[in-house]
């Protein structure tokens, strides 16, 4: 399903509140995938995965920046995240099924951090957002 | 999220799907982060809340509740008594299971029957809506669901899937 004039609006509305703490949840988005799901750690066995790591940190940071430039890039995720997409496809060999781990890790991370601004509405948007996100990453793969 | 195909939330649990007489053990850090918040729970707004949920964010899980009425938009099906009502039946249910999470299979034998051999429903919703408890969860108690507390509710409704889904197999 395309995302919709409302669904950008929420979006757009809601980058705008994270301001410069995108990195902030994407860090303890990784953190909950990590704890919930502990398959996903063989991804990271070279970092310090230990609480407050800078390792941590620092992808999520990465994350933070690509799912900001998602959010300017609406209409264009797939060539948008074509060079993530190939190295996660290729080079890291991540399964996509992971992807969907920490995209649902980083609702329930908005959804303590915002709950007043965590309506059915903006679930749904956010939701089918990631869902595109994590298309156009996994268009590489075959 | 959960519709790409071969894409399936929650990897580790799939494997007890192999092996039914495992049963999930629990450890009594998991037990405990499940029962404080389960006794803080308004099991009816939560349940209506979850349903409500799952219906708005996965539109295509309404083709079960057909005869509920007004779905036709978020405060419509958020709204919906029939709703609220199922929405605590089911959330009621869940109760059991943290009252015998020690014997799931067991405990969610008849329903698993249900669900499957009569109403048809793709496991895969299963895991939609336990995650959607999970994200309800997140917005209710804030600072007190901590990594640690999501990742025992995630094993528990991960539990709880895999139990309901267990007469497919």
């Amino acid at each position: 399903m395309a995302l919709s004039a409302e669904d950008r609006a929420l979006l757009r509305a809601l980058w705008k509140k994270l301001g410069s703490n995108v990195g902030v949840y994407t860090t303890e988005a990784l953190e909950r995938t990590f704890l919930a799901f502990p398959a996903t750690k063989t991804y990271f066995s070279h970092l310090d995965l230990s609480p407050g790591s800078a390792q941590v940190r620092a992808h999520g940071q990465k994350v933070a920046d690509a799912l900001s430039l998602a959010v300017e890039r609406l209409d264009d995720l797939p060539r948008a995240l074509s060079a993530l997409s190939h190295l996660h496809a290729r080079q890291l060999r991540v399964d996509p099924a992971s992807f969907q781990l920490l995209g649902h890790c980083l609702l329930v991370t908005l959804a303590r951090h915002y709950p007043g601004d965590f309506s059915p509405a903006l679930q749904a948007s956010l939701d089918k957002f990631l869902s595109h996100v994590i298309s156009a990453l996994a268009s590489e793969y075959q | 999220m959960g519709q790409i195909p071969g894409c399936k939330p929650g990897l580790e649990p799939q494997a007890q799907a192999l092996r039914p007489d495992i049963m999930v053990h629990f450890t009594a850090e998991e037990k405990a982060a499940i029962t404080s918040l389960w006794g803080k729970m308004n099991v009816e707004e939560a349940g209506g809340e979850a349903l409500g949920r799952l219906l708005v964010v996965y539109p295509w899980t309404q083709r079960f509740f057909d005869n509920f009425g007004n779905l036709s938009s978020p405060s419509a099906i958020l709204g919906n008594p029939k709703v609220k009502a199922h929405g605590k039946k089911v959330l009621t249910s869940f109760g059991d299971a943290i009252k015998n999470m020690d014997n799931l299979k067991t405990t969610f034998a008849k329903l698993s029957e249900l669900h499957c051999d009569k109403l048809h429903v793709d496991p895969e919703n299963f895991r939609l809506l336990g995650n959607v408890l999970v994200i309800i969860l997140a917005t209710h108690f804030g600072k007190e669901f901590t990594p640690e507390v999501q990742a025992a509710w995630q094993k528990l409704v991960s539990a709880v899937a895999i139990a309901l889904g267990h007469k497919y197999h």
